[in-house]
């Protein structure tokens, strides 16, 4: 990883309005400065609910500056497509990950991760331990 | 086309695109029933969400006509995950697009190598919703007709419509039916229905090539 590249992040929601919401609280939460990019892919082209492998390629595209990008979904189809989007091999930028992890903490780890420089594992990893956070 | 004279009778690209606009139209056909069952235990998008999806696919065969039977699966296969929108589309797309590779780039296909094709890209879809046959998916309608395929494409139809029917007094194991439980039962699973509207679809058009 060149310096200053950082892993980018997507949203892939059912919902485009979740999708900007949760990458709005993100970026809220992941405090000051210089922030690594998150790219909401929420609901379908024309504006209804569901998953559109078009809006995840592109915000992919948009995330991807050179370190990976790490790609969280909320559920069903969204995490089906990316799944078929990855094994396609040539749809979504090379080092595109689907990251296992709950979709508004897992984003604000690795929002939180990717802005200190954390790389793809590192990134993926902080999301994924969000599951471990208890909350009863 | 099927050609055969007492040889074992191979299919090109024109049977598969046939197979496909047949598929498009009992889709189309079909589209308010499976709407009516996704409405029961899903979010009642299935026969609008498929029929947008084989329309594309139509359309994208007519544009862009691929040279092989390998490659009408494969292209298929793509323009379904990219344009359902809904979890039919990754799985279907899966499913064809596996069957594609599989069948490689020759010129003609026997059934049997359709059969053998097919239970790949029927295995792919199991690994990627991370469903078995009995979990109320599309499954319990797809392997048995892999299975029947062997044997004759009517054979295959008939496992797929028993496999679909028996999907009735299953509980949902996967997708958003299986967050309605016990609820779930008693209801037709739709991708196991539609699934057996491709395998009707593969003898209608076989049938019509005077091909078993």
């Amino acid at each position: 990883m060149s310096a200053g590249t950082r892993v980018g992040i997507v949203l892939v929601s059912h919902s485009a309005a979740v999708a900007v919401a949760v990458a709005e609280l993100a970026r809220g939460l992941a405090g000051g400065g210089d922030l690594a990019p998150v790219l909401p892919a929420g609901g379908t082209p024309d504006g209804g609910l569901g998953t559109s492998s078009e809006l995840i390629r592109s915000a992919a595209e948009a995330a991807e500056r050179g370190a990976g990008v790490a790609i969280l979904v909320d559920l069903g189809s969204a995490v089906l497509t990316v799944k078929a989007l990855l094994a396609e091999g040539d749809e979504l930028p090379g080092n595109s990950r689907l990251v296992d992890a709950p979709f508004v903490e897992g984003a604000v780890a690795a929002l939180v991760t990717a802005s200190a420089g954390g790389d793809l594992d590192a990134v993926a990893a902080a999301a994924s331990e969000a599951y471990a956070y208890r909350k009863d | 086309m099927g050609e055969g004279t007492g040889m074992t009778e191979t299919f090109g690209v024109d049977f598969l695109v046939r197979w496909l606009a047949a598929v498009a139209e009992a889709v189309d056909r079909e589209a308010d029933r499976l709407t009516e069952l996704d409405s029961a235990i899903g979010d009642a998008d299935h026969g609008a969400n498929l029929k947008r999806g084989f329309a594309a696919v139509t359309t994208i065969l007519a544009e862009e006509p691929p040279a092989t039977p390998g490659a009408v699966l494969t292209a298929a296969g793509r323009q379904l995950i990219s344009t359902v929108g809904g979890a039919s589309g990754p799985l279907y797309g899966t499913l064809l697009r596996r069957t594609g590779k599989t069948l490689g780039d020759g010129d003609r296909v026997t059934r049997e190598q359709l059969a053998e094709a097919l239970g790949s890209g029927v295995a792919a879809v199991s690994q990627l919703g991370g469903a078995q046959v009995g979990d109320k998916t599309m499954l319990d309608a797809l392997v048995p007709a892999v299975e029947g395929l062997r044997a004759s494409f009517g054979a295959a139809r008939a496992a797929a419509e028993e496999g679909a029917l028996a999907t009735v007094p299953l509980r949902a194991r996967k997708g958003r039916a299986s967050y309605l439980g016990e609820r779930s039962v008693g209801h037709q699973d739709p991708g196991a229905t539609s699934s057996a509207l491709l395998f009707a679809a593969l003898d209608d058009v076989a049938r019509t090539e005077g091909a078993s």
